[in-house]
Order: C-alpha cells, then sequence, then structure tokens
C-alpha cells in the first residue's frame, strides 16, 4: 500500500467536495428555479465535463495551467507556486472535472422541493437566507448528500486527468489511481491488488449510501 | 424474513461508513503536508523506465553511503522530457538517449551539460507458454509473424520512447516492421511494454535487457539479448533541471561512481569509460 498515495488522494477527494458544495448549491439554485436566457447553455457547460474524455480537459488544462497560461501565469504571480504538475492544480482540475458530479444532484434535489413550500416560507417573513437554512437545504440534504459522495469517490477515481495535468510525482500528484498503474508496472501485483480492493471496497460503500439517500428523496416524493 | 432485515441492516452500515470515511480523512494528520513545509524535500527524479529496478538499489546504495532519500518517478523519457519543459518539478531528469535531454537543454530547462553514463541493451523476452523459440537472429520470430503464431507483439510506443524506436529499428533491419503493423502492442514506456509481455498478453516483446534481467520477469519467461548494432545506441543520458538543489547533485555524481557502476552493469548496462 502506498500510503502517500492514499493520504494524498483522500485529501484532494475531501478538498474537492468540500470545495464544491456550496459552489454546487449556489449553481444548482437558479438552474432548478429560475428560467433566464443562456440557461439551457449553463446547463449544458455544467453537463460537459461528464462527457468529455479525460484527456481533451487534461489538454486544455495542461494549456491553461502552464506558467505561460492564463491561469498558470496568474497563479503563480499570486501564490509564486506552479499550478502544473502540482496539487493545486491537481485540486483545480478535480474541481472542475467534478462539477456535474456536485451539481446535478443537488439541482435535482432543489427541483423536488415544492414551490409551496418556498411560497410559505416566505409569507412567514423568512428572508431568503432563512429560507435556505431552515427550508431548502433540509428538504434537499439527500441531494446534497449525494453529490457529496459522488464528487468523494469520483475524485478517488479519476485517473486521465490526473496523469496529464499532475504527472506522477510521489507526494505531490501521484494519486492512489496512479499509484495502482505504477505499481503493475513495477511488477507489483501485490501493491496494485491491495490499493484496487481498498478503491472497490470506497465504491462500495459509495454505492450503498447512493441507495439509501435516493430512497429518501423517493419516500419523500410519494408522501 | 431474514434479507428482509439484513438489507436495511447493511445499508444502515454503509451508511456510517460513508460518514465516518470522510471523517477519518478529516481529522487525520496529512503526512504530506509536514514534507511540503520542511525546508529540503526530497527531489524529485524523472526516470526512463529501464532503470524500475536498477534504480531503486542505487538510491538505496546512495543512502547507505550517507546520502538522503529521492522521489522517483518512472516513465518513457520522451513524456518526462515533454512534462520538463511544461515545468514539472524534476531536478535531475535520467533519460534512456541523448535526444530527448537535447530537448531540454535546447528549452534552457537544463542546468549544465547531458552525461551519458550508461548504455542500455535490448532483449527478446518471451513468456512461458510462448509459442515461439528464443533465438538471436529473429528468425523464428520473423517464421511466428509468417504462419500466425505472433498474434502480439509488446514493444514502448516509438514515439516517445527510446526502446520502442530502438526496437522499431531492429524490426526495420529485420524487414519485419511493415508485417507486423496490426500486430503491435505499445506500451507507453518500456516497463508497460515488459508487463505486456511478462503477462502473456502478447506472444513476445522487445524490451530492455535491464527489465528482462529483473526476477520478476525472469520467472515470468525466458529471454535473447540482441546484438548492439541492429539499433542506435540507447545511451542513458541524465541532465540536472534548472533549479536543481544539493540532493540531486551528489545523487547525479553518485550514478557516475563505482558503486552505481556496479549495479548498472549487473542490471545489464554497458558502461562508458570512467
Amino acid at each position: 500500500m502506498d500510503w502517500s498515495a492514499l493520504g494524498l488522494s483522500l485529501r484532494l477527494a475531501m478538498m474537492t467536495m468540500l470545495l464544491l458544495l456550496p459552489l454546487a448549491v449556489l449553481l444548482a439554485r437558479p438552474l432548478a428555479w429560475a428560467s433566464f436566457p443562456g440557461k439551457g447553455l449553463i446547463d449544458a457547460l455544467v453537463t460537459l465535463p461528464l462527457l468529455l474524455p479525460p484527456t481533451v480537459l487534461g489538454f486544455y488544462l495542461l494549456g491553461v495551467f502552464a506558467p505561460q497560461g492564463a491561469l498558470g501565469q496568474g497563479w503563480l504571480a499570486l501564490t509564486g507556486r506552479s499550478l502544473v504538475f502540482s496539487f493545486d492544480g491537481l485540486l483545480a482540475a478535480s474541481l472542475l472535472v467534478n462539477i456535474p458530479f456536485a451539481v446535478q444532484p443537488v439541482q435535482r434535489a432543489f427541483e423536488a422541493i415544492p414551490r409551496e413550500a418556498r411560497e410559505a416560507a416566505w409569507c412567514c417573513g423568512l428572508s431568503p437566507w432563512q429560507t435556505l437554512w431552515r427550508v431548502e437545504l433540509p428538504l434537499a440534504w439527500p441531494g446534497l448528500a449525494s453529490a457529496m459522495v459522488l464528487t468523494f469517490v469520483h475524485t478517488l477515481g479519476e485517473f486521465g486527468v490526473v496523469l496529464m495535468v499532475g504527472g506522477n510525482l510521489d507526494g505531490a500528484t501521484r494519486t492512489l489511481s496512479i499509484a495502482i498503474y505504477d505499481r503493475v508496472q513495477a511488477f507489483d501485483d501485490s501493491g496494485a491488488a491491495r490499493m484496487s480492493l481498498l478503491l472497490v471496497l470506497i465504491a462500495f460503500a459509495a454505492v450503498g449510501s447512493l441507495h439509501f439517500f435516493t430512497r429518501k428523496v423517493g419516500r419523500r416524493e410519494r408522501a | 424474513m431474514i434479507m428482509n432485515q439484513a438489507i436495511p441492516r447493511l445499508l444502515r452500515s454503509l451508511r456510517i461508513l460513508s460518514i465516518a470515511i470522510p471523517l477519518l480523512v478529516a481529522v487525520s494528520p496529512a503526512p504530506t503536508l509536514a514534507a511540503d513545509v520542511s525546508p529540503n524535500p526530497p527531489p524529485h527524479v524523472a526516470a526512463a523506465s529501464d532503470l524500475q529496478f536498477a534504480l531503486p538499489e542505487i538510491v538505496t546504495a546512495f543512502i547507505r553511503s550517507g546520502g538522503v532519500p529521492l522521489k522517483l518517478s518512472f516513465g518513457s523519457s520522451g513524456n518526462f522530457a515533454r512534462q520538463i519543459l511544461q515545468g514539472a518539478p524534476f531536478e535531475l531528469f535520467l533519460a534512456a538517449d541523448e535526444r530527448f535531454v537535447a530537448q531540454v537543454i535546447a528549452a534552457q530547462r537544463a542546468d549544465g551539460i547531458g552525461t551519458h553514463y550508461a548504455t542500455g541493451r535490448l532483449a527478446l523476452f518471451l513468456p512461458q507458454g510462448s509459442p515461439i523459440r528464443a533465438d538471436r537472429e529473429l528468425a523464428d520470430l520473423a517464421a511466428a509473424v509468417n504462419d500466425g503464431r505472433l498474434k502480439r507483439l509488446a514493444l514502448a510506443n516509438p514515439e516517445h520512447a527510446p526502446y520502442g524506436r530502438a526496437a522499431r529499428e531492429v524490426l526495420e533491419k529485420r524487414e519485419l516492421w511493415l508485417a507486423l503493423q496490426d500486430k503491435l502492442a505499445l506500451g507507453d514506456n518500456a516497463a508497460q511494454a515488459a508487463q505486456f509481455a511478462a503477462s502473456g498478453a502478447a506472444q513476445a516483446g522487445l524490451i530492455p535487457l535491464s527489465l528482462a534481467l529483473a526476477p520478476e520477469m525472469a520467472k515470468r519467461g525466458a529471454f535473447v539479448t540482441l546484438p548492439q548494432d541492429w539499433h542506435a545506441p540507447l545511451r542513458q543520458t541524465l541532465v540536472l533541471v534548472k533549479g536543481a538543489g544539493g540532493t540531486a547533485r551528489a545523487f547525479a555524481e553518485f550514478l557516475r561512481g563505482p558503486q552505481a557502476r556496479e549495479i548498472l552493469a549487473r542490471n545489464g548496462f554497458g558502461l562508458p569509460a570512467p
């Protein structure tokens, strides 16, 4: 078991999940309820990372993240650190790749909240902020939880983008899925097997919890 | 009846897991963080994958003689050259030929000139149960291409892996390259090609001698070393990357020393005059 790869993967997954969740709520609410020009386009953009081959994303990100690239230059000036082949870059790529996994379940959950519930909240004199905290989020939580699980597990499993943008740097960008690839090439089958089994178990736990959260939503819709 | 109770119980335990795992991560200290802030983090070394077995041994010898650990990444020389040009934080580049080192130097990413420290050899590897016989002249391989015994031949991608380029030169010399076009299994680097061959997924592989000699490969098949003059020499060349620190410099020096030379020779590398 490559412990530094495991630690790196878990740290990346955790940070991606926590950073994306507020963004997902921010994006998903207008997408669920409002209608405005360009909504279809935003909807499509949110889904796009799900459909693009990871190599396509990796190719573009490599260009943008490079020290002479648009984002890479700014980040270097701001922090003095490189965005390409670094944990920072990996996190940025991971945030982008996971947008659909975070936004879509949250969007579905908001769509399932009846309009009357929100109207009732306004009539009670709740501010939009209070409505969000005391009515919407408590109703939408299974969607939020699904989004967190999906983002977390998908980040652990991401391979193509990580390999292209991060390289294979021990302790910096060698995530668990890259370490498995690395171990196979080093003829260390037992190392690869242990790490693979761990990822299978995590994915299994994720499927189970997703099942649980969707049933929660389903039950409420029937009620 | 039992099933009816078992499923919700399973789901409940899974739910606990799904909450517990992220929580555990959140509270557990990240060991890599500590390494990031230490004054002299171990330097990253980009190494051609023919060094997969020899280099860890050399690093061990380096540490035993007072050196500090280095972080190794193995891959194809072409990929590493590209990553270094794009700003990857490697301090030392160990390429399997001179061409990719020249690229790094031309892009002004190198610190100093490249040094030829060893020479790679190519081997024909045949996994256990392969229908092809091992011979130095590749006569049976040529026959197997024609009579259909050979389904797949593994080699590294000639576009960016020096051993792949050497393998291609050998096959062109034996006039087999064109006939083999639809039978090639291209590895991303030489170690992956060796992996293809060792697993038996390919009936033969043209791989680095340094990998064929490793115990992990030896127990999975047989090999013959190919004549050196069938391809352009695989001059293993090292170069320091701009910004390289003391550890990387010391290790580059160590690689040319007697201990490293002994390990390289034992792993099938030819050595230039000291």
